[in-house]
């Protein structure tokens, strides 16, 4: 019966967890919509109701009720397919990550799948699919356009995922787990972010992460002014919207990962501790680790508006000629203070 | 022009210095400039859009939009129908049927019984309003002409004199200079080519 309710408790949290973050993305887009118009000195959408608050339902109503326009050249199932890999794999990329306090003492675990011990790996690895979605996008259009984004997914998928792959191992070199609530706990334990212990690894995993998000200034797969949409040139109505939303959840799941790896998640230092197990302590803790990950969320936007894109080889040089460098770097002296610290103090 | 020419100049790229090429700071200085722009927008109300329907853009004062034609202070059209700025206009939209004057108009032999100008084939070049002699055609400030059909948009001289009563307070004339009638008398003892 245990096994039950636990169940039960899992299929609840999946439910809050996908309804909550569509609808984030929803607002996220007209976030980042105003952010774009500020930016530019424009004032952004301000129509639709108050502070255009009903702006993200017109936009899903538009969505969803365009002509879906599935051309007659394509190939087919891959070109259905694309989208689902993309939003899927965003979606449950979420499943290991923590939202709030995890423990054998806490009254709810804010987590989908709890204690998984290779939690940041398969974050990584569910990650690192999603970029079939554009590749496949790209190769099922059956358009030269498309073409062109889906390799460039391709070129940036074996630039970036190295530095990035690298870039978190001094933070698991140092809290020697990969679980992400043991990150949170030796956070909090040592009273210090992970951005003060790694700030070249924080460096490194925050370009590669706009790389992997497909975000400005690496969004070379859908680069407007060359390439028409880049791999959804091909796509309209939903199939487009889904690559929309599985882009913006793809960004909240990195977020969290920043914010848990080098922000302490729901950690503030001399305030919340993972000693307290009341509920109200952890409802403070989900609504900080909130805060932080739209913290973060912002800046993604705001390095949006202001870096221009960059060039294909100039990702390559970057990723391949200094960011693996430095992250070895920083691995290999990460590696060497941990041994000394562990040899000589504990 | 050969390489070795002294008249070339070889201008060489800026020297990254090793801050620069590190992008870190060049990126900090963006952001700096793009959050200025964001918290000008908002919080000192510096957008340089407008709302449109509810306030309306006033363009600047060399703005060439709708064509108007000036009326002279007894509320006559001033159009001699010259033909001058019909044979200017690039886009051949002007069309004037002129006509002799009414006897009690002695500062005139002309004025046009039909001044018909479309609005679609107009490329709002303002040479007709160079050409003119007398003034009497002018580019107003007027963007946001609107029609249902493309005889609508065709205006006439009722319709063109209406656009100058619309605009005679926000744009009083360019060129406030009276028909040349003082010089006219002296003009007409000269024997005229024509006659």
């Amino acid at each position: 019966m245990v096994s039950l309710w636990v169940l039960i408790g899992i299929l609840i949290k999946i439910l809050v967890v996908v309804g909550i973050t569509q609808g984030a993305v929803a607002y996220l887009i007209l976030v980042e919509r105003k952010i774009a118009a500020y930016t530019q000195d424009r004032i952004g959408p301000n129509r639709a109701g108050p502070f255009a608050l009903l702006q993200p339902l017109a936009d899903g109503a538009k969505m969803l009720l365009k002509e879906d326009v599935i051309p007659k050249y394509v190939s087919r199932p891959l070109y259905i397919l694309a989208p689902w890999i993309a939003i899927t794999m965003a979606m449950i990329a979420f499943a290991v990550v923590p939202f709030g306090p995890v423990g054998p003492d806490q009254i709810i675990n804010f987590q989908i799948a709890p204690y998984v011990n290779i939690g940041i790996l398969y974050v990584f690895a569910v990650g690192s699919l999603s970029v079939y979605g554009v590749i496949l996008a790209g190769w099922a259009s059956n358009n030269k356009y498309s073409f062109l984004g889906g390799l460039r997914s391709t070129a940036q998928l074996i630039s970036y995922e190295i530095p990035l792959g690298l870039s978190i191992l001094g933070m698991v070199l140092i809290t020697g787990s990969l679980d992400l609530n043991d990150i949170i706990n030796w956070q909090d334990r040592q009273g210090v972010w992970g951005i003060f212990v790694q700030p070249l690894g924080f460096l490194l995993f925050l370009v590669s992460a706009f790389a992997e998000t497909n975000r400005l200034p690496f969004d070379l797969p859908e680069a407007e002014q060359e390439l028409v949409g880049g791999f959804h040139t091909e796509y309209s109505a939903m199939k487009f919207g889904m690559f929309f939303l599985g882009e913006y959840l793809h960004i909240i799941t990195v977020s969290y990962i920043t914010v848990i790896l080098f922000f302490g998640g729901w950690d503030i230092p001399f305030f919340l501790s993972q000693e307290q197990t009341s509920v109200w302590s952890a409802a403070l803790k989900v609504l900080v680790m909130i805060v932080k990950v739209f913290a973060v969320i912002l800046f993604m936007m705001w390095i949006r508006w202001t870096l221009p894109r960059f060039r294909y080889d100039q990702l390559m040089d970057l990723a391949w000629k200094s960011m693996i460098p430095l992250a070895l770097i920083n691995l290999v002296a990460t590696a060497a203070v941990v041994q000394l610290i562990r040899t000589y103090w504990v | 022009m050969r390489l070795d020419d002294p008249k070339l100049r070889k201008i060489e790229p800026p020297k990254l210095s090793l801050a620069d090429r590190f992008y870190v700071t060049q990126v900090a200085v963006g952001l700096a400039v793009t959050a200025r722009h964001y918290l000008g927008v908002a919080f000192g109300n510096k957008a340089i859009t407008v709302q449109y329907p509810e306030v309306q853009h006033v363009p600047s004062p060399v703005y060439r939009g709708v064509h108007r034609l000036n009326k002279d202070h007894e509320g006559r059209v001033k159009c001699v129908a010259c033909m001058m700025c019909a044979t200017a206009c690039p886009a051949h939209c002007i069309d004037i049927v002129g006509a002799t004057a009414p006897e009690s108009w002695n500062d005139r032999e002309k004025y046009p019984e039909s001044f018909v100008i479309d609005e679609l084939r107009c490329i709002y070049c303002g040479m007709c309003e160079e050409a003119c002699p007398v003034e009497a055609i002018e580019l107003t400030g007027l963007y946001d002409i609107t029609g249902l059909s493309r005889e609508e948009m065709i205006f006439d001289k009722t319709k063109l004199l209406s656009v100058y009563d619309l605009t005679r307070e926000a744009e009083p004339m360019k060129f406030t200079t009276p028909p040349p009638t003082a010089d006219a008398k002296q003009t007409e003892a000269l024997p005229s080519p024509l006659s």
